[in-house]
């Protein structure tokens, strides 16, 4: 690419795009379920042991119809998951460290026999394996205007990868569909689902099948990290977007989109606006959906890190104006006056002076010169805390067997909580009056 | 043998193109076992069975602490630094092709992409295994994206760094050597240093956290060590494949044994023998990646244990099953002509038992020939003779059954109706101990169980 600045190609950049967002995207779905059963790792080990299957079965049938490599896969990915199973079962190790010896052993075996076909002028090549050859994917007979587009003699050069994605993309879908309640209850509650009569472990086997088939759906296009990445990213950024199965899946499939495309203009038209030749388009997608994941884990609405900051922020001012408030109320009772730095003594580790200040300016507290006082409605709320406070003393003496003089530090904390405590006595253990 | 023939070789060698492997010779092989076939394999060999052992020991303590998959998320991570370290090698004019820059870049992107697992789980509600994942495709995805960059756009092409992807042991030079030999030579050290340590975080964190152990120290020199093997091993097997010497050993290892010490010692072992038997075998075989066939020879060993191990490979697992049946039908043969009152089993009844019992013709001759070796009974011409050890066994399983029923009726309050199904799976593996414990118990109850009159059979 000689000229700096980037220009589609219906030709050139049509079928790679359209090939990668279609793996991208039946991948994503069908990782929702990964994630949820804490199987991603599965995907991540049958991806990768796809691949003696794969070149076994080519071997064997000397064709590379999808039929074949979709056999050979779903039997590797099957081996796999009772290999996997075998190992644990006998060599009594983590589920990880079993997935790991099986998913090496055979990508090992799958890298040899490669080899093996290489030698036979076969056009498979382990490097293809891992980044795929979107850059082959070439459409010869390209229409000049999008008005040819649908032309019955030029979707006839549409590359066959594409037919086979397209198709993995459409089944999954159907997969997903027709299995939606079964899968979710699976992916929950694995024994409920067996007991209400939907046998979890097949259902598991079906997704490992599935997951094998959009694996070797993708391989030729994609790589197989590719699949990797889009199996898990997309639908751990759709997790943290949301709580709802259905939502999750929506959230996961726009993002696996998003990466698709993306990842290719990043590819191609970001090193272009730069004069430099184009990178791997499926490596590119992988960082985009790193990136997608990034943001979400920074930003999303109710698990992201900000919001969460922001609440125990919230939280622990929220505690500090309590305690505040409170050792004003208990003062106020002893007679004695508070000043701001009386506060600080006895209120260790808590922001004294911002909560002050808040206290303050909501009209709870008020300065006069000989200290900190509370206002009526500042005294309504330091009495609901210190009645919280004496209540769960007398709960915890009471009812849970604490000491008396070993209940001031929990009943502090439990006085934050919204949940009131059972209401009745009205003295606490240190024989002090309950507001 | 004709079927078989008449199916096509899957590895075919009816290709013209094919360039036939000749099996090399005896001497040969025991040349290059020997190392005696020439400097630069000699190098290799002894490079990877350096390499095989350091990382089967260090595996071991990356399997204890439940970090084997993180292990392939570091390997992965490598990519990037490799790019970015040839990058900016080429940028500041340095020699790009210097291997120590390449691997330091591999080590700094790796330990990120660990840093990132940890900040995943700590700052998101994801799990580990989307953490593992997600850094293992990211860095990865990002590595192919510098590699085909470089590719496409420096000067001097990519220049040989996808060796790092499957490894090329082909090319290791005497310096390399002396890097593996100097990662095992610190493995064992370690682990000779640190033994007690490494055992106390790998089965009890926690508690060696309150027993005032730098914990987060000890687990980084652990740490550290995974991440020296791992990118030493980039170039010998690559970095798909390095995670396999660091598991496959431990794994192996683990079902020989269950002491720490003895676990260090076959994992090295079992790794230093791949090493070296798989560096032998592709020295051999030209045109084969060495670090593929490494890593099979690997998991070839690891078949064999896990067939072969004493107590829990497959073989002792089956003798074990096979052996308590056999106790179980000969218990049930003997109980039931205890109560029979009878010394005798016909060869109709036997016939009958079988099927109705499903044995096999071969399990149904090796219950026979435990009987009779055991001296329990003897072959006459109308059946099998209880001796008067069988009817003792009789007796015995028989007041087991009566001893057990008595417990679950009197204790765990299962209706008479109900218990002797259960009983039946029960009574076989009654210790002697817990005969003397039920007496005791159901004595304290009044309940006897009268010692069988065996005369009387």
């Amino acid at each position: 690419m000689s000229t700096p600045n980037f220009q589609f190609d219906i030709g050139l950049d049509l079928f790679p795009l359209l090939a990668a967002t279609l793996a991208a995207v039946g991948c994503g779905l069908l990782g929702n379920f990964l994630v949820l059963r804490k199987l991603s790792l599965m995907g991540d080990a049958i991806s990768h042991s796809v691949l003696p299957g794969l070149v076994i079965a080519f071997l064997i049938a000397s064709t590379r119809s999808p039929l074949v490599m979709f056999l050979g896969a779903a039997i590797a990915g099957v081996t796999t998951v009772l290999l996997v199973e075998l190992v644990k079962k006998y060599a009594r190790v983590e589920p990880g460290a079993a997935m790991g010896v099986v998913f090496s052993a055979l990508f090992a075996l799958g890298v040899l026999l490669i080899e093996r076909a290489a030698v036979r002028h076969i056009d498979l090549d382990a490097d293809c394996v891992l980044h795929g050859q979107l850059e082959t994917l070439v459409w010869y007979g390209a229409p000049k205007g999008l008005g040819e587009l649908f032309h019955p003699s030029n979707l006839s050069e549409i590359p066959r990868q594409i037919y086979v994605l397209l198709g993995m993309v459409v089944t999954a879908f159907f997969f997903v569909g027709l299995f939606f309640k079964e899968l979710r209850i699976a992916a929950f509650d694995p024994a409920l689902s067996t007991t209400q009569g939907f046998n979890a472990t097949l259902l598991h086997y079906l997704l490992m099948i599935f997951v094998a088939a959009a694996t070797v759906a993708s391989f030729e296009a994609v790589g197989s990290i590719l699949v990797i990445a889009m199996l898990i990213c997309p639908a751990a950024t759709a997790r943290l977007m949301t709580d709802r199965l259905l939502t999750q899946i929506v959230w996961s499939v726009l993002v696996a989109l998003l990466c698709g495309i993306g990842g290719y203009i990043a590819a191609t038209a970001v090193p272009a606006m730069f004069g430099k030749d184009a990178v791997n388009a499926a490596g590119s997608m992988s960082v985009v959906a790193g990136g997608i994941l990034t943001i979400a884990i920074i930003g999303a609405p109710k698990h992201g890190l900000v919001t969460r900051l922001s609440h125990s922020k919230k939280l622990v001012r929220k505690i500090s104006i309590d305690d505040v408030l409170a050792a004003l109320y208990r003062a106020e009772e002893a007679g004695q006056t508070v000043t701001t730095y009386s506060l600080k003594q006895a209120l260790v580790g808590r922001a004294v002076d911002p909560a002050i200040t808040t206290a303050i300016r909501d009209n709870m507290v008020e300065r006069d010169q000989y200290g900190l006082n509370l206002t009526p409605t500042g005294r309504v709320s330091a009495s609901e805390i210190v009645r919280k406070h004496r209540l769960w003393e007398h709960y915890l003496v009471e009812n849970a067997g604490f000491a008396p003089d070993h209940v001031h530090d929990t009943a502090e904390q439990l006085e934050h909580l919204k949940t009131q405590p059972p209401a009745g006595p009205t003295t606490d253990p240190h024989g002090k009056s309950i507001p | 043998m004709s079927l078989l023939a008449s199916i096509p070789n899957p590895l075919g060698t009816s290709s013209i193109t094919e360039v036939h492997d000749q099996m090399p010779s005896t001497s040969e092989i025991l040349q290059t076992l020997t190392f005696q076939s020439g400097y630069n394999t000699n190098l290799v060999i002894l490079g990877t069975t350096l390499l095989g052992l350091a990382a089967g020991i260090i595996g071991v303590f990356a399997l204890l602490r439940k970090r084997s998959l993180m292990t392939d998320a570091l390997s992965h991570a490598t990519l990037p630094g490799i790019a970015i370290a040839f990058l900016t090698a080429t940028t500041l004019g340095f020699n790009s092709k210097y291997i120590p820059t390449l691997l330091i870049g591999a080590g700094v992107t790796g330990i990120i992409g660990v840093l990132c697992i940890q900040a995943i789980l700590r700052f998101s509600r994801l799990r580990e295994d989307a953490a593992i994942g997600i850094v293992l495709s990211v860095f990865f995805g990002a590595g192919i994206v510098g590699l085909s960059y470089i590719q496409a756009n420096a000067a001097s092409g990519s220049a040989g760094l996808n060796k790092f992807i499957y490894g090329q042991a082909a090319t290791m030079q005497p310096p390399d050597v002396l890097l593996m030999g100097g990662i095992a030579l610190a493995a064992i050290l370690a682990t000779f240093l640190f033994l007690k340590e490494f055992a106390l975080i790998c089965f009890n964190d926690s508690f060696a956290k309150v027993d005032g152990w730098p914990v987060s120290m000890i687990d980084l020199v652990m740490m550290g060590l995974v991440v020296l093997v791992t990118v030493a091993g980039l170039q010998a097997v690559g970095l798909i494949l390095v995670v396999a010497m660091l598991i496959i050993p431990a794994v192996a290892a683990r079902l020989w044994t269950e002491r720490l010490l003895q676990l260090v010692i076959i994992a090295g072992l079992i790794g230093a023998g791949s090493g070296y038997l798989g560096s032998v075998i592709s020295a051999l075989l030209p045109r084969k990646p060495a670090g593929a066939v490494i890593v099979l020879t690997c998991s070839g060993i690891f078949v064999l244990s896990m067939i072969a191990a004493p107590s829990r490979g497959i073989v002792s697992a089956v003798v074990r099953r096979v052996r308590l049946r056999l106790k179980i039908e000969a218990d049930h043969i003997f109980e039931h002509a205890y109560e029979s009152s009878s010394n005798l089993i016909s060869n109709t009844e036997l016939k009958d038992l079988s099927g109705f019992r499903g044995w096999t013709m071969a399990f149904r001759w090796m219950l026979i020939r435990s009987m009779l070796n055991a001296g329990q009974a003897v072959r006459t011409n109308v059946g099998l003779e209880l001796t008067n050890a069988g009817t003792h066994r009789g007796a015995q399983v028989s007041r087991n059954h009566a001893l057990w029923e008595q417990y679950l009726m009197s204790y765990a309050d299962i209706a008479p109706s109900h218990v002797d199904w259960s009983v039946d799976q029960v009574e076989h593996v009654l210790s002697q101990e817990l005969v003397n414990e039920l007496e005791r118990t159901l004595s304290s109850r009044g309940i006897t169980i009268p010692q069988p009159n065996e005369s009387s059979a």
